[in-house]
């Protein structure tokens, strides 16, 4: 892979990160939230279904987990062993893909 | 301190094994003192490398009990309390001999990442007068006193991971001329250490930082060039 493609690459992946770092920490405030209110599952959905706020914000969590680790993994991947090439790049571009596509199916059941 | 010191000393290249002299401990005795008493008095076939014996020419460097040092600068006393040390070539590195490593793919690593000033196509009319105060020329600053010990690029975790890795010296050279005012040649440098085997590698676990004997910080040179290669991937440069 050419200089510039891995530089777009590590762009991407800083960029997802610094949205990680928004999305978690909200995450886990409204985790904390929940079980201090003592919420029930019923409860949370209440607030969550219909509500397109919460959809959006889950669906650009979840894809830029998705992209943050596929990147990760294949740093880690490369790293750690003799794997290159399109192989590689294809199994990681799986794995982004169903990982966001994962992510958006639950953002949308959180929805529905 | 110990009237004897025990000193374990790689024998060999890749294949080896440790041997163990026995050196009389001094005053102000360091580890380059110690492998030339072993050298000779004990076993002349013992093959290291040294020139300035002052921390100048960068060439005595070694594994001194696991840490990469220059064993000129490094008293013995300070690494052998209990009066025995262990001494092993350079990692990251092939061995040549015992303590001598090849360090052609340190230096071919610095052409890679065009550590070489470029002039302009068209040369100024006079001295270029570059201000002490400029930002550019003091970053070049903080970067421009590498000896090229190698102690960092053994140090590297990366290195050691990735051979291809151009490795902190040569990244922090890039640095320095990345900072030149006068230097024409910045494109295809950002170029040359973008990307998986260059600065976008690094972990900053900051080993390099941690052992430089010059108190340098390759890891603020290799963010540096974080910096620039994004700043030139987003105008379209890269």
């Amino acid at each position: 892979m050419s200089a510039r493609a891995e530089t777009w690459l590590w762009i991407t992946q800083r960029g997802a990160g610094l949205i990680l770092a928004f999305a978690v920490t909200l995450h886990i405030a409204t985790i904390i939230y929940a079980v201090h209110r003592g919420l029930s599952a019923t409860a949370i959905l209440g607030r969550t279904q219909g509500n397109v706020a919460w959809l959006v914000f889950y669906i650009i969590f979840a894809v830029a987990a998705a992209i943050h680790g596929g990147i990760g993994l294949r740093t880690i991947i490369r790293e750690t062993t003799s794997w290159r090439g399109a192989s590689l790049e294809a199994a990681v571009a799986a794995f982004v893909v169903l990982g966001a596509l994962a992510g958006c199916r639950a953002a949308a059941a959180l929805f529905a | 301190m110990a009237a004897t010191l025990h000193v374990s000393v790689w024998r060999g290249a890749a294949e080896g094994e440790l041997v163990v002299y026995d050196v009389p401990a001094r005053p102000s005795q360091t580890v380059l003192d110690v492998v030339t008493f072993i050298q000779r008095r004990l076993d002349p076939t013992l093959s290291y490398r040294f020139a300035c014996r002052v921390g100048m020419c960068g060439s005595c460097a070694m594994t001194v009990n696991g840490v990469a040092r220059w064993t000129c600068r490094t008293h013995i006393d300070k690494v052998a309390q209990s009066g025995a040390v262990e001494i092993r070539p350079l990692a990251n590195l092939p061995v040549i001999k015992d303590l001598a490593v090849d360090m052609t793919a340190f230096f071919e690593k610095w052409a890679r990442a065009k550590g070489h000033y470029k002039p302009p196509a068209q040369p100024p009319a006079d001295f270029v007068r570059v201000p002490p105060k400029t930002v550019e020329r003091q970053a070049a600053d903080e970067a421009i006193e590498c000896i090229g010990c190698a102690v960092c690029y053994a140090s590297c975790e990366v290195v050691a991971w990735n051979p291809d890795y151009l490795g902190p010296a040569a990244l922090n050279r890039a640095w320095s001329l990345v900072n030149d005012v006068r230097d024409a040649g910045n494109d295809e440098r950002l170029r040359a250490v973008a990307g998986d085997a260059g600065c976008h590698a690094c972990h900053s676990h900051q080993a390099c930082t941690l052992r430089c004997p010059k108190q340098l910080s390759p890891s603020a040179s290799i963010a540096g060039l974080k910096r620039a290669t994004l700043r030139a991937a987003l105008r379209g440069k890269l």
